[in-house]
């Protein structure tokens, strides 16, 4: 169901289907762009094949991560833009809002990326994604039957993170 | 809200689920003795100990990261520091200096000051060309693959045989940054 309020100039966020479950989905991602782990909760629509999407968001992440890392103002050196960067180094972004979802991003320096997209009234989530790395380590990371650098398939892990994410504000 | 502050070997490692010492040491050196027997070779040895301790870093180091908190070093000597103060406390319980910089600051020397792996051993005389913990050099050389650093990890000195402290040397090769690693065309 949606309200469009009457001084709203954008329609309001649709409210979540599934009770209690405010992200959407995540991705975790590692420094070779190979996507480790995609977890849809709430997404109502698709636009592109997974592979598709999975590059695209890849793509903006890196790039977006360069650009805001060569436009910090209090950095005393000034690298050109496209010149690969150490991951961690420099200044980094960690969220995006628009009017329907806010992205979270947290980049650890071994290179895995976590992203997760809620609603836009989730408020700063960099906390809940070291958690969530906390629980990568210690279901992923520290399992003899995981090959780093393959998608994670590790029901423990997927268990452990729905019932984490339903727990977020 | 501000990022947390990076937590300091003892707390991590007062936190941290530990196992028994002797356990520890003993198992390692079942696997070194199984070793011995089924490579016969100590040069083998000696690569099959580095090789389980590069697959051990490449997981460890997300442990590392996890647990103290630590931000990207800033240069090589930093990361030494952290390695040898939040790294080995946390993950040996023993601390480790830094030492022996050379003049480009890529190359140095760590110092451990007790080893729980070598209590009880003695290197028979079948088997003096062995480094028994190379298992160390093979973590820290994993480790630090994945924070984009390639370096090279030697033993210097070695109490077991017949030098009177553990010395590590670490040398950094060179820092790879990260790639698109799409190609554009696809």
């Amino acid at each position: 169901m949606q309200f469009f309020g009457g001084s709203e100039i954008s329609p309001s966020p649709p409210t979540p289907t599934t009770a209690g479950n405010n992200a959407h989905m995540m991705y975790v991602f590692n420094r070779n762009g190979v996507c480790l782990l995609y977890r849809e909760w709430n997404r109502p629509l698709h636009t592109l094949n997974p592979q598709q999407d999975h590059k695209l968001m890849f793509g903006l992440l890196f790039s977006l991560k360069s650009l805001t890392a060569k436009m910090d103002p209090t950095s005393a050196e000034k690298g050109n833009l496209g010149v690969p960067q150490l991951p961690g180094q420099g200044c980094s972004f960690h969220c995006f809002r628009t009017n329907t979802y806010k992205l979270s991003f947290m980049e650890t320096p071994s290179g895995i990326k976590f992203i997760l997209v809620t609603n836009p009234r989730t408020g700063d989530l960099r906390e809940t994604l070291k958690y969530i790395y906390n629980l990568y380590v210690e279901y992923v990371a520290k399992n003899p039957l995981y090959t780093p650098g393959t998608p994670i398939r590790c029901e423990l892990f997927n268990t452990a993170l729905d019932q984490y994410v339903r727990s977020i504000a | 809200m501000p990022p947390a502050a990076p937590r300091s070997g003892d707390a991590i490692f007062a936190s941290v689920e530990r196992v028994n010492a002797e356990l520890f040491t003993l198992t390692y050196g079942a696997i070194v003795r199984q070793l011995l027997t089924d490579l016969e070779e100590v040069e083998e040895v000696n690569k099959q100990l580095d090789q389980m301790g590069y697959n051990i870093g490449i997981r460890l180091i997300d442990e590392f990261l996890a647990k103290s908190n630590v931000s990207r070093c800033v240069d090589f000597k930093e990361t030494a520091e952290v390695i040898a103060k939040v790294g080995f406390k946390m993950f040996l319980g023993v601390t480790a200096s830094v030492t022996n910089w050379d003049a480009d600051g890529t190359c140095c020397s760590i110092v451990l000051d007790d080893n729980p792996l070598v209590d009880f051993v003695e290197l028979p005389d079948t088997c003096q060309g062995l480094y028994y913990c190379n298992i160390l050099s093979g973590v820290i050389r994993g480790a630090l693959e994945m924070v984009s650093m390639k370096t090279e990890v030697t033993w210097i000195r070695d109490m077991l045989r017949g030098d009177d402290a553990y010395e590590l040397q670490v040398k950094l090769l060179n820092q790879v940054p990260e790639e698109y690693p799409y190609k554009d065309d696809e």
